[in-house]
């Protein structure tokens, strides 16, 4: 295949991942502060964000380690926390499964939620994409995201407590989330899907460590794939 | 507070962990076909963890600690209405985003 189509994908991708750096930054930067006042180095911190790159699970650790638990249970709780990202895998995998295995390595190691949903939301639009123009098109989503999460980890780091605590900025991660929802519903099985899964993860959200997203996700996908069968949908 | 060697460990393990979930199938499967039911229920995978990670948010947000909040739910359902409609993940980002801040200056 032509070098030219992975480099346009990888554009494409680079372009549709982009506003999610308005999400990424305060994001990173709010662990960065956080971290500081818990007591970390800067090198400390750096190295939660890359080593482990997933910020949810970061921020779990984080407030466990302040509340001087159990090292097990730290790891435990964080580890639930990201639990999800083995869904992620195994979804992603019929896409991106025929990559060498060291290119598999550099997708595992950059699968966090923006990235993933944002490539398998093109994956489903555009299906007639070749493997390298997927991979292209995943490094291109990723490359406003995991970068800038370092660097602005660093940023809130360094900064501290300087940095002011903004208006409504919480919520700018649902709104991201949000808006990629609308487009993923694209049948009736996709609809039922999301619909049992926002119930059940309301309905489930007093579980501990995060269980009750498990149980709204497998839920979810059990409703998707049952409405499949049963209304015939094409997917 | 925990000690440095604690903390490393900590943070090593995470990582390793956190990796382990990543490859887990990217990595053991690749190529290799996966059964027809399995792929049924991954196809919804993306549709019934990102609604599920996003409802208490919206609900009960961290910021109000849990309490519901107008602003914030006006915003996500504009947002969702948006993206829905208009298939255009831009314009449900900016149109959430216009909502959430005009509103917070409103009130």
């Amino acid at each position: 295949m032509a070098a030219g189509t992975a480099m346009s994908s990888y554009w494409r991708g680079l372009r549709d991942g982009l506003p999610f750096l308005a999400v990424v930054g305060p994001f990173a930067m709010l662990f960065g502060v956080l971290a500081t006042e818990a007591g970390l180095a800067v090198h400390e911190t750096m190295g939660f964000s890359i080593v482990v790159i997933a910020g949810a699970a970061q921020f779990t650790a984080l407030q466990l380690i302040n509340e001087n638990a159990p090292t097990l249970v730290v790891l435990a709780s964080a580890l639930a926390v990201n639990l999800r990202m083995a869904m992620y895998s195994a979804s992603i995998t019929p896409h991106l499964g025929p990559l060498p295995l060291w290119k598999r390595g550099i997708v595992a190691y950059f699968l966090v939620d923006q990235t993933y949903a944002q490539s398998i939301l093109d994956y489903e639009k555009n299906p007639d994409q070749t493997v390298a123009e997927k991979f292209a098109y995943f490094l291109g989503v990723m490359t406003p995201i995991c970068p800038p999460w370092y660097l602005f980890t660093f940023v809130g780091a360094v900064l501290g407590e300087s940095i002011p605590p903004s208006l409504g900025l919480d919520f700018a991660l649902p709104i991201a989330f949000l808006a990629m929802v609308g487009p993923m519903l694209r049948t009736p099985a996709h609809r039922i899907a999301a619909l049992v899964s926002v119930i059940l993860a309301l309905a489930f959200a007093w579980l501990p460590y995060n269980m009750g997203l498990l149980v709204a996700g497998l839920g979810g996908m059990m409703a998707g794939a049952q409405a499949e069968l049963r209304l015939g949908i094409k997917p | 507070m925990t000690d440095t060697t604690e903390l490393w460990t900590i943070i090593i393990a995470l990582g390793l962990g956190s990796f382990g979930l990543r490859f887990a199938f990217l990595g053991l499967v690749g190529d290799r076909a996966m059964p027809e039911w399995l792929l049924r229920h991954l196809r919804y995978t993306a549709v019934a963890v990102i609604p599920a990670l996003v409802a208490p948010l919206v609900i009960w947000p961290t910021a109000t600690g849990g309490e519901p909040d107008a602003t914030r739910l006006a915003a996500a359902v504009a947002t969702f209405a948006v993206g829905y409609l208009t298939k255009n993940v831009f314009a449900a980002m900016g149109v959430g985003a216009a909502v959430l801040v005009s509103l917070s200056l409103l009130f």
